[in-house]
């Protein structure tokens, strides 16, 4: 991992929006939501609202700190509740095949018919947008592609000799998946979650932006959102937010890219 | 920076043309939005906004009234009311034709009244104090009332009493009579196509009774979805006149310092929209009076209305728009004062329990006027979730009574009696109902008063009474008044004399002409 330049940029950016996430709110206890200069200041003229204030006279910048929180947890939480949807459901089409596999994929399938956004946004406008709603819908629409890769992963791992011999030896279903054939799927699982990380933060990001976002959080896709309409008089309220979404959605897709080449080391050296 | 602009601009277009009146032009085909785009045509079926803006061009009542709410001759050229207050006689205009060449007459008069009492429910509740109606000929009809009802003279306008064909309608399923996709009315313009989801036209009614009017030869209503499409449109001069609340409210200043623009506030005094908030008077610490009044002292107005509504509108002093009937603002003063809202909690004891709040989703304005109106309340110490909704979803929290604090505007329709009382009297309180008494204020003192000042006779005793109940009213805090709405109406300065009446935009462009 740290042989790859790239992979150590992401960690960097990674380590940097997660240490602005926890610790920037510490320095400014300051509500985002506080109204304390006057609307419409542009950037890097006063030095207390470094970049301007919104059409309230919101501080962007605190706006921007405070947004970190909510699109890293949402990115993260939301990948967890994924995985540990998608994981086991993957894992046991793989490893009992026929009828259970049948039911399952089709069952999987299902929901990857629909378009995931689509489905996202119908999902939080039923239950009410809320910082739990978006997680839930965000995990809903991200788990069948784990559910997939992890049962493409266990299909071939379902045939090694050393799970053979496990079976042979008559050790139980529960035990052979959970310790011979899960372990060596995670290389796989952990790429593409550090990118569903990243999906997250965009998809939350566009909820908020279509104003589906937890009215009582401020998130850079509401940030954005909510500057659009104005961004021929203020450009500032959209752009900084924007920026930060691209930089940390960049900063974990080169993690990933990182990951990829670290835990294939065969892949990336043919494949390069 | 933008108030200034915008007032420079009033002072501009709005107050120095009467000054320099020219002699109207006629000819000229004037591209206005209208924003939605309406359910119908049929005025007497349908009554939401964008109908009107659009059929009130087609259609006509038998009065107009002026921006002070004098009412003026429309199909009735007179009208008289009797010593006892309890009978009105108007005289209709001679000479009047449908836009089919039939003549209108007080058989027509008879007829809407029978058509509205089924399909229009303000004009059954405005109608409920009349006893009969009579026409002892043809161009004379005479309501007789039950008792003197002060606000009658009131509720002739276009959208509240629209003439219907009798020759058309009557004997007919008014639901699925054709005429309804084509009206047929008698106003200065008639319908001639409506491209759905792109155009609505109208041409000149050639024999029309006003000699001489209308000026303009066509209207074209363009349908325009999206908000940022139509300021766009109105810079490339696809359209040239954005009816009030047709472009977002922060696009406002940058539109009206285009070249050849004017701006007015103008034309809505009929109407006279007022913002507050429902407070839920029923349970939790809202049910105190002192946190009600708390609320009004801790909501910065003046912030929203300088910056959230661009310096457009005035904050409110009470139940009544500072345009309708009876105003006064010799009521108890709720200036921003948070040290005093603090100390009112603190009085009543409220230890931070969580007050739910409702915005309106009606746009970007009211979304950033929820969130402002939260940081004020959080600012003296109350604990505040929003909760996200739609327009429908919110509706059904408010009708349910299920919320705490909750935006909304209503229309108050020129006298206390028509658009106030149904606010804040007792009887109004009717559960899955929006525009009532939802905030659930019951006192017998204010339900006296609405009830006697709707009868009583002569006008200084009405002033009288409403003058109290305002007074009582803003003591009480049964909802908290935010701001007196105005939708500024944009267009291009060659259009003249579009808003002459206090309905403005909403009752035709018969007076309005093209300078070219």
């Amino acid at each position: 991992m740290l042989r790859s330049p790239s992979g150590v940029i992401g960690l960097i950016i990674l380590l940097l929006a997660i240490s602005v996430a926890v610790f920037g709110p510490m320095l400014f206890p300051n509500s985002p939501w506080r109204m304390v200069q006057r609307p419409f200041l542009p950037p890097f003229t006063l030095a207390t609202v470094p970049l301007g204030t919104d059409a309230l006279g919101r501080d962007v910048f605190a706006g921007m700190i405070f947004g970190a929180r909510v699109s890293l947890l949402v990115g993260m939480v939301s990948t967890l509740v994924a995985l540990v949807v998608g994981v086991p459901i993957g894992a046991m089409a793989g490893y009992f095949g026929g009828r259970v596999d049948d039911a399952l994929m089709r069952f999987t399938e299902f929901f990857q018919t629909i378009p995931s956004f689509a489905l996202a946004i119908v999902l939080v406008a039923i239950l009410q947008p809320s910082i739990y709603s978006i997680v839930a819908s965000i995990a809903v629409v991200s788990w069948p592609p784990v559910a997939r890769l992890v049962r493409g992963e266990v299909l071939s791992l379902r045939t090694r000799e050393y799970v053979q011999a496990a079976v042979v030896t008559g050790q139980s279903n529960t035990w052979i998946i959970l310790r011979e054939i899960l372990p060596n799927t995670l290389s796989p699982v952990i790429v593409l979650a550090s990118l569903m990380v990243a999906t997250a933060i965009l998809l939350e990001s566009s909820l908020a932006f279509l104003g589906l976002g937890d009215p009582n959080l401020i998130s850079w896709g509401y940030m954005v959102g909510a500057g659009r309409t104005v961004i021929r008089q203020a450009w500032w309220i959209t752009v900084f937010p924007g920026v930060a979404i691209l930089i940390s959605v960049l900063g974990l897709n080169l993690i990933g890219e990182g990951l990829n080449d670290a835990l294939n080391p065969r892949l990336s050296r043919e494949g390069r | 920076m933008s108030k200034r602009v915008l007032l420079g601009v009033l002072l501009a277009c709005g107050l120095t043309a009467p000054a320099l009146a020219q002699e109207p032009k006629t000819g000229g085909a004037i591209n206005a939005v209208i924003q939605p785009e309406p359910p119908g045509l049929m005025l007497a079926m349908v009554q939401n906004g964008p109908v009107q803006m659009v059929s009130g061009n087609i259609f006509e009542g038998l009065l107009r009234y002026s921006p002070k709410l004098e009412p003026q001759p429309e199909l009735a050229e007179s009208w008289s009311v009797s010593e006892d207050a309890k009978t009105y006689t108007f005289k209709l205009r001679k000479g009047v034709t449908w836009h089919d060449g039939k003549p209108f007459t007080a058989a027509d008069v008879l007829f809407s009244l029978d058509m509205l009492k089924q399909t229009h429910a303000r004009a059954r509740n405005n109608l409920a104090q009349v006893e009969k109606v009579e026409a002892p000929d043809d161009y004379t009809v005479v309501f007789t009332l039950k008792q003197p009802f002060g606000p009658f003279l009131g509720i002739f306008e276009v959208g509240s009493m629209p003439m219907v064909p009798k020759h058309l309608y009557e004997g007919t399923d008014w639901k699925t009579n054709p005429y309804n996709n084509a009206p047929v009315g008698t106003g200065p313009f008639m319908f001639k196509e409506w491209q759905k989801g792109s155009f609505i036209r109208l041409v000149k009614n050639p024999n029309y009774y006003e000699k001489g009017k209308p000026y303009l030869d066509e209207i074209y209503w363009q349908i325009i979805p999206d908000a940022a499409a139509r300021s766009v449109a109105y810079e490339t001069g696809k359209v040239d006149v954005l009816p009030g609340g047709s472009v977002e409210n922060f696009d406002v200043p940058r539109l009206s310092k285009l070249k050849d623009t004017c701006v007015t506030g103008a034309g809505w005094e009929f109407f006279s929209p007022l913002a507050w908030l429902w407070l839920n008077n029923r349970q939790g610490p809202l049910a105190d009076k002192r946190v009600r009044q708390a609320i009004m002292f801790a909501i910065d107005r003046d912030f929203a209305k300088d910056v959230i509504w661009n310096g457009l509108g005035k904050v409110a002093t009470g139940p009544s728009a500072s345009t309708i009937k009876y105003y006064t603002d010799d009521v108890p003063k709720y200036p921003y004062d948070p040290a005093k809202a603090k100390a009112l909690l603190k009085e009543a004891g409220y230890k931070g329990e969580k007050i739910r709040l409702l915005p309106l989703a009606y746009g970007e304005t009211w979304q950033r006027w929820g969130e402002a109106v939260k940081q004020n309340l959080q600012g003296v110490g109350m604990n505040i979730e929003t909760i996200a909704t739609d327009v429908a979803g919110g509706n059904q929290k408010i009708g349910d009574w299920d919320y705490d604090i909750a935006f909304t505007y209503l229309y108050q329709y020129g006298d206390p009696a028509l658009g106030v009382g149904r606010n804040y009297v007792s009887s109004a309180i009717a559960k899955g109902q929006v525009f009532n008494n939802v905030e659930g204020y019951s006192n017998p003192e204010i339900d006296k008063l609405f009830a006697d000042g709707a009868v009583a006779t002569p006008d200084s005793k009405r002033k009288e009474i409403y003058e109290k109940a305002q007074k009582i009213l803003v003591e009480d805090v049964p909802v908290a008044w935010m701001l007196e709405l105005q939708f500024p109406t944009i267009m291009r300065c060659k259009v003249k004399n579009l808003i002459t009446t206090g309905i403005g935009v909403n009752d035709g462009f018969k007076d309005a002409w093209l300078d070219k």
